[in-house]
């Protein structure tokens, strides 16, 4: 089902540790894309992916401009409808192998049995996803609203929680205290975000009136404020300066560590990708060329001809040789 | 370079005066035909020019002056760092704050005041015309504001929920068979006492549902397409009741709506009557002040839902909504209801109000609800900044309470002679404020937006941030 890692010509055995890494993504999958395609027309965006991001992993997905990439986030995320393909997340423990086939052959978008639940994110609208399959995301372009305060931004993130114990309006119309003890909680959790992203201080500031790297950081505090099991950022690091990007690496890793969330991202900043993910998906022209550790994927030939246009082998040689591979 | 005290440069004088002059030398030009020469008709029928160089040397020595000030405006200006907006909002909160507590003190002393100064004549001008006037378009702003303001759909058919309003308390409080089965029920004098306060909540739920209804057609447009299907509705609404003679009477209106009662006694000058139940000597005035103090307690249920609504979960939606409806997906927002919700909702505060004009009236036709109606409250939104209750109040004041202060300008036909009509120029005076009003404060009075929930300081956001929607 899932694709091996794609054969490295200079074969280098995996350290142990990179091999536990790899097989999370086998034994314990959260989200299992295969054969998303997705056409605009005559042109193929995404051909024929299918990967596996394991839970509890940073998943980078990479590749040069044009190969997909946001194009996979957004068929994951609901934004946009595949035009083939599945894509299974799971909650809990569910086997998704077992019960996946059994899922799509019914109309419905999701299964609910003792383990967990097992969802089907191309049969969801977009708010479906991030409500009810908790999958939160950034954007490449900053999405903040940016007239309102970065409390407000992260209050919104909470709507639906908030929603129910507002018994949708007319409890908080009332002022019933169900839901001004809701609300406190909301903003304690607003608070804890915030604190985490250092960007307490400017709290009651508005969203538009942060530096870009702040905004960065409120847009992932943002969608943790959404409680998501899995968190897809699209270029994180774009735009921030090396310290930035460091601070960025410490707050990916936390979110991962300590919330238990996963992470998928597209990042150009290789020293982000390197230094952080578990597993790295390479896309050229909406086809996987790549999957593995970071270290197998940095050395396989595929993924540095795609990254440096080379195209027949004598010249990747030449260019390894030049890069000291 | 220092910043800190930017040496202002010295006006060139020489510059603006050559400015001015060439001003003047095109304004001779353009005019020196245009109005410099007259044609005329002389006795025997003959054309002849009659040359008015009074007028031109006029114009043209106003085009110079003119000219002049205002480069000397800008010249002076010119070395002024540009304050940022965002430091000195505070005060325009607290201006908002202390502001609304007095005017609504104001407000329920008003008809007392008039009454006390005007005597019970005098009064009825001033608290209809000003009063329930003025209130009733607060009203609709306050209730278009949730949709424009807060949602940021532009809406251009607002009159139409309004009209839903008074046509649905008006067909109601005059149908024979709702009468004859509420006589049947509790007895003959029910209905037509208790008709406006049974009425008035249903004429805001059908408004509601027309809102609603409005809105499963236009989610999917945004901007130009939005205002246009919105526009047509409102439209579609105004012919529907023209056309359907049978169901609305047409042109002809519907007429003798019943008028509100105090709760059950009628303003009448029988023994049953309001002034008779309370001892007092009957005039209509009792009548006026009621229906004054009934539309200010709904314009004030407006102002405190739609506050209330801001601070909830589904207001703070509608706002983020107005930013990014993207991001707004991508956390999970029902996009879809949340714009349903606020069509609703600012719908059937127009259903009320609506209602209530059909009651104060107690005639009411299509001409009432053409798109005119429409762009004055939406200017009144606009006007009054987007999203801000007392801007909203200024802006009424403004458009509707000084077009009918035109209608007392009568001391200025001393000035230009009997056929001057100052209620005439509205339109004009109305068209020259909103121009002035764009190029001073494009986003209205009252621009800065108060935030819903803070940690620490409640600091205004400036509206260069906040964005005016996708409608």
């Amino acid at each position: 089902m899932d694709d091996p890692p794609a054969p490295a010509r200079s074969p280098r055995a995996p350290a142990p540790a990179e091999r536990r890494i790899l097989m999370r993504a086998l034994s314990d999958p959260i989200l299992k894309v295969q054969n998303l395609t997705m056409r605009f027309g005559g042109l193929v965006a995404v051909n024929d992916l299918t990967f596996t991001a394991g839970r509890g992993d940073i998943t980078a997905l990479i590749g040069p401009n044009g190969a997909g990439k946001t194009t996979v986030f957004n068929c994951i995320t609901g934004f946009y409808k595949p035009t083939t393909g599945r894509m299974a997340l799971r909650h809990g423990t569910i086997d998704i192998d077992a019960h996946v086939e059994r899922l799509t052959d019914t109309p419905n978008d999701h299964l609910t049995s003792a383990d967990g639940s097992l969802y089907l994110l191309e049969r969801m609208p977009d708010f479906h996803v991030s409500a009810r399959a908790k999958v939160a995301r950034t954007f490449q372009n900053i999405r903040l609203f940016s007239g309102m305060t970065v409390l407000e931004n992260l209050m919104v993130a909470q709507h639906n929680p908030l929603m129910v114990a507002s018994n949708w309006t007319i409890g908080g119309l009332l002022g019933f205290a169900g839901f001004r003890k809701r609300e406190k909680a909301a903003i304690e959790s607003a608070k804890y975000w915030l604190e985490k992203t250092k960007l307490i201080d400017r709290a009651d500031d508005p969203a538009g009136d942060l530096p870009y790297g702040d905004q960065r950081r409120l847009e992932i505090a943002r969608a943790m404020c959404t409680e998501p099991v899995l968190l897809c950022l699209d270029e994180p690091a774009a735009g921030l300066n090396p310290r930035e990007s460091l601070e960025l690496n410490a707050l990916l890793r936390s979110i991962r560590d300590d919330h238990g969330t996963s992470l998928l991202l597209i990042e150009h900043d290789m020293s982000v990708v390197m230094e952080i993910s578990d597993h790295v998906v390479v896309l050229d022209y909406g086809t996987k060329i790549s999957d593995g550790t970071p270290d197998q994927v940095k050395s396989d030939p595929k993924v540095i001809a795609a990254y440096l246009g080379a195209e027949d082998e004598a010249e990747v040689e030449k260019i390894e040789a030049e890069v000291g591979l | 370079m220092m910043m800190e005290a930017p040496a202002r440069e010295p006006v060139n004088f020489a510059g603006l005066l050559k400015d001015a002059v060439l001003a003047a030398a095109i304004a001779f030009g353009l005019f020196s035909l245009l109005l410099g020469l007259k044609t005329d008709q002389t006795l025997n029928n003959q054309m002849v020019l009659v040359p008015r160089p009074g007028l031109l040397a006029t114009v043209v020595g106003l085009v110079f002056v003119g000219r002049f000030l205002i480069g000397y405006w800008q010249a002076i200006n010119a070395g002024k760092i540009k304050k940022r907006k965002a430091a000195a909002t505070p005060l325009a909160l607290k201006i908002e704050k202390y502001g609304t507590a007095a005017f609504v003190g104001f407000l329920f002393v008003y008809p007392m005041m008039v009454l006390g100064t005007a005597g019970p004549s005098g009064a009825i001008k001033w608290i209809d015309n000003f009063g329930i006037q003025i209130l009733i378009y607060i009203m609709l702003g306050w209730g278009l504001n949730i949709v424009v303001g807060l949602a940021g759909l532009l809406d251009l058919g607002y009159v139409a929920f309004y009209a839903v309003g008074a046509y649905s308390y008006a067909l109601l409080a005059t149908s024979e068979p709702v009468k004859e089965f509420m006589a049947g029920l509790v007895g003959p004098t029910f209905w037509p006492l208790w008709a406006f306060w049974i009425c008035l909540p249903v004429a805001g739920i059908l408004a509601a549902f027309w809102g609603v209804l409005l809105g499963f057609p236009v989610l999917r447009l945004r901007g130009d397409y939005l205002a246009i299907v919105t526009l047509a509705f409102g439209e579609i609404i105004r012919l529907v009741l023209i056309n359907w003679v049978e169901f609305s009477g047409g042109y002809a209106g519907i007429s003798s709506i019943p008028r509100p009662s105090f709760f059950g006694v009628p303003f009448n000058a029988t023994e049953s009557g309001f002034a008779a139940t309370f001892g007092l000597e009957f005039t209509p005035i009792y009548r006026t002040i009621f229906l004054f103090y009934v539309i200010l307690v709904l314009a004030l249920i407006t102002a405190v839902v739609s506050t209330r609504l801001r601070r909830l979960p589904v207001g703070r939606a509608w706002e983020a909504l107005r930013e990014d409806e993207i991001a707004c997906r991508s956390l999970g927002i029902n996009t879809v209801n949340t714009k349903l919700t606020a069509f609703a909702i600012g719908a059937m505060f127009g259903g009320f109000a609506g209602a209530f004009f059909a009651a104060r009236q107690g005639f009411i036709s299509p001409e009432s609800f053409v798109f005119l109606e429409s762009a004055q409250i939406l200017a009144i939104v606009v006007l009054g900044g987007m999203g801000s209750l007392l801007g909203v109040v200024i802006a009424s004041i403004m458009l509707v309470g000084g077009v009918e202060l035109l209608r007392e300008l009568d001391f200025l036909k001393a000035y230009f002679g009997d056929n001057f009509d100052p209620a005439q120029y509205r339109m004009l005076i109305f068209g020259a404020c909103m121009v002035l009003m764009m190029l001073w404060k494009p986003r209205g009075l009252i621009s800065v937006r108060e935030p819903s929930v803070f940690l620490k300081e409640k600091k205004a956001v400036s509206s260069d941030l906040v964005k005016e929607g996708h409608g």
